[in-house]
């Protein structure tokens, strides 16, 4: 695993922001200008044949704001390696697609999409998975509330809140800080 | 049994060991509660309940329910058996919509009965937000037997409903 990390400093230095290891599991943060670049070099090179999943993080309050986790995979040459590819682009900025390496991204990148809003330059199919066409909102960004918002779409669907107080899972706040660290709670209109 | 007939002498002894007399009602009733096939809208892990109730161990044919239709034109109970999201709660509706009348519907557990611990923005909180309920089933998944339980009360439910004057006034033109 090393030397795969070593061969990417190489060819890649500069654009290899960070490397982190934790409990066996290595982690590459790279730039997001040549990160399309780097994953197919990971594919075609370094044979991780396997896109595990994309997901994406919302770090809400800070800039940039998206951060796009790649998860792959070689299955290849008896040599099983896991490895992990971030990088941060800030909002309003569109995502390079993978699609064109692993024709799996497809999905996993609609559903960042539907989820987070994140667009990706180069995505042939462009609709929701999750939720239907036409739902106004990205329920998975951290300035959504877990109650969900109401919508009103004649002859397609509606939402509306969910009630949340005295619900099944509603806890009183142990410290001062909890319903800041948890946003549950946290009423966001 | 043939004495017994034979005492009556001014009827025919034949033809009055033959027939049955009763209430319209209550001869559709029987007919309609004890030949009910159900709709079986598996939605989440109660759907696997669902299932065990059909299988041999509960044997949900000792009520007359075991014809699951996968048609909703054929159906007469549509079971809702799990969480339902708001994206799926349009293609219940619809299913519902095509069932024929007379129908009846079974929320079966938490998440059929109120969106069960699913307080969130995907799931429709109760699909009695969208069809009539007649019987809510509790559980999270709600055991065979608590099914059947719920089975038993809709058909007591059947048995009370004026079916012969329900037939008569859907005849005449409902002024809109």
């Amino acid at each position: 695993m090393n030397t795969v990390l070593s061969i990417l400093r190489d060819r890649f230095a500069g654009a290899i922001l960070d490397t982190v290891e934790f409990r066996g599991e290595h982690t590459v943060i790279v730039e997001k200008a040549r990160a399309l670049e780097i994953l197919r070099y990971c594919r075609d090179e370094l044979s991780f044949d396997y896109l595990i999943d994309i997901s994406s993080l919302d770090h809400y309050g800070e800039e940039p704001r998206w951060e796009m986790v790649y998860e792959l995979y070689a299955l290849g040459n008896g040599a099983k390696h896991h490895l992990r590819i971030k990088f941060k682009l800030p909002e309003g900025e569109k995502a390079d697609s993978v699609s064109a390496i692993w024709p799996t991204a497809e999905w996993h990148e609609r559903e960042v999409y539907d989820m987070m809003g994140i667009e990706f330059e180069g995505l042939a199919d462009h609709r929701r998975i999750l939720m239907w066409e036409g739902y106004p909102y990205f329920p998975l960004r951290k300035d959504f509330p877990l109650a969900g918002r109401p919508s009103e779409m004649p002859e397609v669907a509606f939402t509306e809140r969910a009630p949340l107080a005295g619900g099944p899972f509603v806890t009183t706040p142990t410290s001062a800080g909890t319903p800041h660290r948890e946003p549950r709670s946290r009423e966001m209109d | 049994m043939a004495e017994t007939v034979a005492q009556h002498a001014a009827y025919d002894s034949k033809i009055e060991g033959n027939i049955i007399f009763t209430k319209v009602d209550t001869a559709i009733n029987w007919m309609r509660k004890n030949s009910l096939w159900p709709m079986p809208m598996g939605l989440a892990c109660c759907a696997i309940e669902l299932m065990g109730t059909g299988a041999s161990r509960y044997d949900i044919a000792r009520f007359g329910a075991e014809v699951m239709r996968f048609s909703p034109r054929q159906a007469d109970v549509m079971i809702v058996a799990g969480t339902v999201t708001y994206k799926m709660a349009l293609a219940v509706k619809r299913i519902w919509d095509q069932m024929p009348e007379p129908k009846w519907c079974i929320a079966m557990g938490a998440c059929a009965s109120s969106g069960g611990m699913y307080r969130s923005y995907a799931v429709l909180q109760g699909i009695d937000n969208l069809i009539p309920v007649d019987v809510y089933v509790s559980g999270c998944p709600p055991r065979p037997e608590a099914l059947l339980e719920g089975l038993m009360k809709l058909q007591a439910k059947i048995d009370k409903e004026s079916s012969a004057l329900a037939h008569f006034k859907t005849e005449t033109p409902v002024s809109a």
